[in-house]
């Protein structure tokens, strides 16, 4: 299967391009200071997403708290640079390691539930985390963790986003990948395929938790502030968003919803107020017009666009 | 003489203040074709999901190929070698044909998550293998065409066989048919007739059938057990059964005295 590795390859190669493009861009002053902040959310509001996409999407298991982990992985990852003195690479690793050993203690217990009650305990934890850090004087409190040094460049979070997109793309097309969707489509007849049910959910939800952590840590070493107000489940439910917008189960869908929905909370910066009444019109339309995600649970292709139903979605090229 | 395969031991299904299946005796031979009737409510597929794995049975115990699985939970069971369709078909339905047999395959999968991810040489190879056993298999049941499309878009009958193709993609020694017939007419159950007994042979396993058309399991069971809320009140070769008075007593109700 020479194809697939082709395929890969190509799709590598691409996102170099694209990469080479935007720092040129950056380089030559075309895109300025505000837009590169808005690049940088993007590919961290797409590593969110996709990793949110794992387990809502491709698993099935309705979490809400993801901003949970984002806090986690913030917070770590500016203690190891901030308290600790260590380098930005230590702090990646621990931030994305403990997000997913959290992610695994939670998933344990919480994943026995579905549906609903599985939605309530996930948001119910993610504002307990948030609780948590408010009440630890170490890290800062209510004012926030600050005086983190800006390492976050495009590069570094470029470069995982792309990581992550491999990572949850080649996990997807494998036997473990594959588990994950025999459990959203019919749990008892994935457990009488000799499936275990309960490892493939925890793992899951523990490799979205990390790439939470990994985003948390590009998150807070951009902005300077690690501040609980960040976390909020708003925080989640934006990037829930994100992933419904583009279309459960469609990774090209949750990149597409991240790049969209940063896009349009950057062009309304201007009006606040106006922000989240657009957010929510947007929606409501899509819903009605489209409940399954722009994407539905398809991924974008050429012959999407052959059809002529395709739509233009930033950097998709590389989401394959 | 064959050696047991399945041994079902005293085994009682208790809800509540229901006694589903009350000290249930059952076995089965290497490469035997079992039927399992009863009226609706007799506790026929309580008795299945007793056997693999669903519930847990309140009382008495199940053996099967020398391991006892009761306790064991549904997953562990299959990984033994026992294998299951379901009377309301359940497929992955928004997966597409092939992938519903290569979920089959995954307990058999040799590499690990960081293989897979990287995509070595590892991984290739064993996803060749699955792929080309999967699409083996649907040939074997008239189905490779439709490889690619979403399982939800086939019609009932090859739905049906989907299923069958994907329980024996587990690599069974044991196959459990929960109502196959369900839904069918009288020629697509013949051809399931057929079918059942050209599996049983082809792929050397044993049969547990649960089944309401009396053609069917008449047709192609060695041995019938039958049970009538919850007791087993019958059992033996179909001409045994069909003559039984307690048998005709409980589809056609009791003559008037």
């Amino acid at each position: 299967m020479n194809a697939i590795r082709k395929f890969d390859l190509k799709a590598l190669v691409a996102s170099v391009i694209l990469y080479s493009i935007l720092e040129g861009l950056i380089m030559a002053d075309i895109i300025g200071p505000f837009w590169e902040l808005n690049i940088i959310l993007i590919c961290i509001n797409v590593i969110l997403a996709t990793s949110l996409n794992l387990i809502n999407g491709y698993t099935g298991q309705f979490s809400i708290g993801h901003a949970g982990f984002l806090a986690v992985g913030a917070y770590t990852g500016a203690i190891i640079t901030v308290k600790l003195g260590l380098p930005f690479e230590l702090a990646l690793i621990v931030g994305t390691i403990s997000a997913g050993a959290l992610g695994f203690l939670i998933g344990l217990p919480t994943l026995r539930l579905n549906g609903d009650y599985l939605a309530i305990a996930t948001l119910g934890l993610g504002e307990i985390i948030r609780i948590c850090i408010l009440n630890i004087d170490y890290v800062g409190g209510a004012s926030g963790l600050m005086g983190i040094p800006r390492i976050t460049n495009l590069a570094w979070s470029f470069g995982l986003m792309i990581f992550v997109i491999f990572f949850i793309k080649n996990f997807k097309n494998s036997a473990h990948g594959r588990a994950c969707l025999a459990i959203r489509e019919n749990e008892i007849a994935a457990d009488t395929m000799g499936i275990d049910t309960t490892k493939y959910k925890v793992m899951a939800f523990t490799l979205g938790a990390a790439f939470a952590g990994t985003a948390g840590v590009l998150f807070s070493h951009y902005f300077y502030i690690a501040h609980p107000a960040s976390f909020t489940f708003m925080r989640s439910f934006d990037i829930l968003t994100m992933v419904v917008l583009g279309g459960l189960g469609s990774m090209t869908g949750a990149i597409t919803g991240a790049v969209l929905l940063t896009f349009i909370s950057a062009y309304l910066s201007d009006f606040p107020e106006w922000r989240m009444i657009i957010y929510s019109i947007t929606l409501i339309v899509l819903m009605l017009r489209r409940p399954q995600g722009l994407f539905g649970s398809q991924e974008l292709s050429l012959k999407m666009f052959k059809l002529g139903g395709g739509k233009d979605g930033g950097n998709t090229v590389t989401g394959k | 003489m064959a050696e047991t395969l399945l041994q079902v031991n005293d085994v009682s299904m208790v809800f509540g203040g229901l006694r589903a299946v009350s000290n249930l005796n059952l076995e089965i031979k290497t490469g035997e074709l079992i039927g399992l009737i009863g009226p609706n409510g007799a506790g026929k597929t309580t008795a299945f999901n007793m056997i693999t794995g669903v519930y847990t049975p309140t009382e008495g115990d199940v053996i099967f190929d020398g391991t006892r699985t009761n306790g064991k939970k549904s997953y562990q069971v299959t990984q033994l070698g026992m294998a299951r369709t379901f009377q309301n078909i359940r497929l992955f339905s928004e997966l597409s044909v092939i992938d519903n047999v290569k979920i089959a395959y995954n307990m058999h999968v040799k590499y690990n998550l960081v293989e897979a991810v990287v995509r070595d040489g590892n991984y290739i190879n064993e996803e060749e293998a699955i792929t080309a056993k999967a699409l083996d298999l649907l040939k074997i049941f008239k189905l490779d065409d439709k490889a690619d499309e979403q399982a939800k878009n086939l019609p009932y009958g090859e739905q049906r066989r989907l299923e069958i193709a994907r329980a024996l993609a587990t690599a069974p020694k044991l196959l459990l048919l929960d109502e196959p017939a369900a839904g069918m007419n009288p020629q697509e159950t013949k051809e399931l007739m057929e079918m059942i007994r050209w599996i049983r042979d082809e792929f050397k396993l044993s049969i547990l059938l649960i089944e309401h058309d009396m053609g069917l399991v008449m047709g192609v069971c060695e041995r019938i057990y039958v049970l009538e809320y919850g007791f087993c009140i019958a059992q033996g070769v179909p001409d045994e059964i069909k003559n039984n008075k307690r048998v005709i007593e409980a589809y056609l109700g009791e003559e008037v005295s």
